[in-house]
């Protein structure tokens, strides 16, 4: 049995609200105890020891929104890749989203992905089925069926279930089976054909606009729907200060609602955009006033965690004209170091930075993870928040290089991921 | 031609210049034998205001009222492209048809001889002079091209490297050509 | 005299100094033209693309008798979207040209920011001939050459746009220049073609013509997209006629000597009324003439020295 001991390392744990020196030990891909550095604890033979001093030492991260590719656009991402880079972020479990093609939409394919997660993967994949088939908005899928083979979310995520009538049932239908629905707010009779944020910017680059009212009208509509169905939902992405606020009035209002933001619209406005392409994402990038309020919603609880939204596309998709490229950028490498500029500028303190990417995500979906408490599993990141680096899209392990934060020096990176105590990433 | 400038001396003052002009304003009107078919076409800036004085100089020699006007050879110049810079643009000026005419074109300075080249092949497409006849203030030599002026106001030897430069009243504020000593 | 730049991509970044350059410019080419001999052998050797994504008939074609008119050599590629994206990308579709040692490529295209795309892409000079509903900036440099040739200045002047601001390059560009050189402006139409925070660009907004067109110098009218109909901009071409087209007697409000323009095409009888198109008030087909002259002079700048690297 493997046994492995991180020792001095400080140890920021929001589930046990735990910030100090502490030295972790794991056998079996488990925690079994944790005991405070100074005791200097004795191990046995056959103990792997890693020094963490002057480390930071967290639960592994876990993301509730990423986007494989695998099967159908393999030249994008693979299971493989993407696994790589979640490793390399710090993620140590991840949701695949259904829009893959063809779409997770039965239990086959949940299955495909689960075992080449197994075979070729490096963290943990938890892939989140389709809500409707062929992800048209439509039929219901089997989700039952879903659920047995492996999901543990429904969305269509990348496109909003237009028809209210159908997201009433399957609101409801996933109630009772306890699965939550992440749902992708977007009108899309609103949107029409915007490709970024409706404001000035999109005025003065002549770039058609998609107001931020395309995304609160349905985040409205999906509070609504959860208390004429008493489900819950869960908002992926929010972008815009308005679909803040209402989700601030429903949660205070008892409604079964949780939410995420991307690390992208907590540091990048429409300013930025220009006609670059790897600015391209949906929801767009909004305004400063929309960033401040999604950072204050995270502090404050009204946003739940921080999800990456990775979306890798090649430069088929990118090195087009802007109004045709696709919408997405990769996040999962750049994630974290990104964040911590947040942390840097006293926008969130570390051990709240570390519950938005591990704790508090584990909880929205209910998975057991994100915790370094004794017999959680041995999911672990180590932390330099002190090392500097660039982000240079060629080095990534994942196939997408469309990031907005190209050329970015950041401070802050994770030098070691343990999967069931295992180590699946080691920086120099 | 940034601070001072070197200046080998005035060669021509504002008397010289006047009877200069004066004087190939009389080879003007004895070699064509009066006015007959005259235009006379200047190349900006300062080869237009020199035609115009030469204009009304040989107006008032003949009684007559000569059509004058401005021939710009910068878009003809065998240098575009070569320059860090595009030219600025100056007029072209040309009051009647010079088919059948002489075109008597002005100058400042004659050096290289290539804008006078450009300018002849400007006013080519303009139409068909019978002859084109060419008068200069100075003529500085070091000539590139097989050019010759038909009138001179005064030849002044000079080493390639210097600056002949020409002063009007009209653009200046003063007449004077002076030499300006090259190499700094 | 020079250019801060390779490329002409939008008035938005040429400042003062660059505006007068090219409008000064312009006014000598003026005069190439009305020679017999409309040919100058300024740019010989050099060779010019139109790459048109869009059908043009008049920008097109002025481009290419301006480059012409300075002797350079001028061929005219169009392609459609539709088929492009079946096939080559544009960035291909660049590429290949460039490789053909063009020195300068005009380029239109539906898609807003095509031409900045294509000047990061290549080291030939880029000229914008339209990009979607950012810029069209030689439609904006013949109409302000317009109106200073016949206004004698722009400084002061108040310039009224009317139509579908939200789509047209061609009031983006006019407000930009416009306001540089320090006229006023105010865009006119129906709320639903008023493009978000339009006034941050420096001009005001009216919705009734009728309002805004009393104290103007110069009234712009825009070209109306009889497609963008279906997409509920305004109920009938009849109703936008009625509220929005300007008509001999509407132009009874205005001042005597106003300018009229239109970029064109026309649609006769919806923006203006044919009376006015051919009435004295009209400088649409002076904004055609001074359109080559507009387009040699950027030619001659961004072609005229030498290329340095």
């Amino acid at each position: 049995m493997e046994r492995v001991a991180l020792r001095g390392g400080r140890v920021v744990d929001p589930s046990q609200d735990v910030d100090d020196l502490y030295d972790i030990f794991i056998m079996g891909g488990r925690i079994a105890s944790i005991k405070p550095s100074e005791e200097k604890a004795p191990v046995g033979e056959g103990w792997l020891e890693y020094d963490c001093k002057g480390l930071v030492v967290a639960p592994g991260f876990v993301d509730l929104h990423t986007h494989l590719r695998e099967p159908g656009e393999e030249y994008k991402e693979t299971i493989r890749t993407g696994t790589l880079a979640a490793a390399t972020g710090g993620f140590t479990t991840i949701l695949c989203m259904a829009n893959t093609t063809p779409p997770n939409d039965c239990e086959a394919l949940t299955r495909l992905i689960k075992k080449k997660a197994a075979e070729e993967g490096t963290v943990k994949v938890h892939p989140v089925g389709a809500v409707t088939r062929g992800l048209l908005g439509r039929e219901l899928t089997d989700m039952a069926e879903l659920k047995e083979a492996g999901c543990v979310a429904v969305s269509d995520d990348g496109r909003a279930v237009m028809n209210t009538s159908v997201m009433r049932r399957a609101l409801e239908y996933a109630k009772g089976l306890e699965l939550t629905l992440i749902s992708h707010c977007e009108d899309l009779h609103l949107k029409e054909d915007g490709v970024m944020n409706e404001g000035f910017e999109a005025t003065r680059l002549g770039l058609k606009g998609i107001p931020a009212q395309a995304e609160s009208i349905m985040i409205a509509r999906e509070i609504e729907l959860c208390e004429l169905t008493c489900s819950r939902v869960h908002i992926a992405h929010v972008s815009t200060r308005r679909g803040v606020q209402l989700i601030r009035d429903a949660k205070r209002r008892g409604v079964n609602i949780t939410a995420e933001v991307t690390p992208h619209h907590l540091l990048l406005t429409d300013t930025q955009v220009g006609y670059d392409t790897d600015f391209k994402m949906n929801p767009p990038l909004r305004s400063r006033e929309d960033v401040e309020a999604l950072r204050e919603a995270l502090k404050d609880g009204t946003i739940d965690c921080i999800a990456t939204d990775h979306a890798p596309h090649s430069s088929i998709e990118k090195d087009v004209e802007f109004d045709m490229a696709k919408d997405g950028v990769v996040g999962l490498e750049t994630a974290f170091g990104v964040l911590m500029r947040l942390v840097h500028q006293g926008v969130f303190t570390l051990k709240e930075l570390v519950g938005f990417l591990s704790t508090q995500p584990a909880g929205v979906m209910g998975l057991k993870c994100g915790s370094l408490s004794v017999g959680s599993p041995a999911d672990i990141v180590v932390i330099d928040t002190e090392r500097e680096w660039t982000v240079e899209p060629e080095a990534f392990r994942s196939l997408g290089r469309n990031t907005p934060f190209k050329g970015w020096t950041l401070k802050g990176k994770v030098v070691k991921t343990l999967v069931d105590g295992r180590v699946v990433h080691e920086e120099e | 031609m940034n601070g001072e400038e070197t200046v080998a001396g005035q060669t021509m003052d504002e008397k010289a210049i006047d009877r200069a002009l004066s004087r190939i304003a009389h080879e003007v009107v004895e070699r064509n034998r009066g006015t007959q078919g005259l235009v006379i076409l200047g190349i900006p800036t300062r080869g237009y205001y020199l035609a115009k004085r030469l204009k009304e100089k040989i107006d008032a020699i003949e009684g007559a009222d000569i059509p004058a006007g401005s021939v710009d050879a910068t878009l003809y110049r065998d240098d575009i492209g070569l320059k860090k810079e595009a030219q600025p643009l100056k007029k072209t000026e040309i009051p009647v048809p010079v088919d059948d005419r002489v075109v008597v074109l002005v100058d400042d300075v004659l050096f290289t001889g290539r804008t006078i080249r450009a300018a002849m092949n400007a006013l080519m497409d303009f139409g068909r002079p019978t002859r084109i006849q060419l008068a200069v203030l100075v003529d500085r030599g070091h000539r590139e091209l097989p050019i010759r002026a038909d009138y001179v106001g005064k030849n002044i030897p000079t080493s390639v490297e210097d600056e002949v430069k020409v002063r009007l009243k009209e653009v200046d504020g003063k007449d004077e050509v002076v030499i300006v000593r090259g190499g700094e | 005299m020079r250019l801060k730049r390779k490329d002409i991509l939008a008035i938005e970044e040429l400042d003062r100094d660059e505006l007068e350059m090219i409008l000064s410019s312009a006014q000598s080419f003026k005069e190439v033209s009305e020679r017999d001999i409309k040919k100058v052998p300024t740019l010989r050797g050099r060779t010019i693309i139109n790459l048109f994504y869009e059908p043009s008939t008049r920008t097109r074609t002025a481009f290419e008798i301006a480059g012409k008119r300075m002797s350079a050599d001028v061929i005219n590629i169009s392609a459609s979207v539709s088929s492009v994206k079946k096939g080559e990308t544009l960035k291909d579709t660049a590429k290949n040209l460039e490789a053909m040692r063009p020195d300068c490529i005009v380029v239109r295209h539906c898609s807003a920011g095509t031409a900045h795309m294509l000047a990061g892409l290549l080291s030939c000079s880029v000229i914008n001939a339209g990009d979607g509903a950012h810029e069209h900036p030689t439609q904006a440099l013949l109409d302000i050459f317009t109106i200073r040739e016949r206004l004698g200045r722009v400084e002061g002047l108040k310039v009224l746009i009317v139509g579908d601001i939200l789509h047209s390059r061609v009031a983006r560009s006019n407000i930009w220049g416009l306001r540089n050189l320090g006229a006023e402006v105010t865009v006119c139409g129906p709320p639903t073609m008023i493009p978000p925070h339009i006034e941050r660009l420096g001009c005001s907004v009216a919705y009734h013509v009728d309002d805004a067109i009393a104290d103007a110098d110069v009234i712009m009218m825009l070209r109306i997209q009889l497609e963008r109909q279906r997409a509920t901009l305004f109920p009938s071409l009849r109703e936008y006629a009625r509220c929005w087209g300007l008509s001999a007697e509407r132009l009874k409000k205005a001042k005597k000597d106003v300018l009229i323009m239109h970029p064109g095409p026309v649609n006769r009888g919806v923006e203006l009324s044919p009376e006015v198109v051919d009435g004295p008030w009209s400088v649409i087909l002076e904004q055609v003439t001074n359109g080559v002259a507009v387009r040699m002079a950027l030619f001659y700048l961004l072609l005229g020295d030498i290329k340095e690297d």
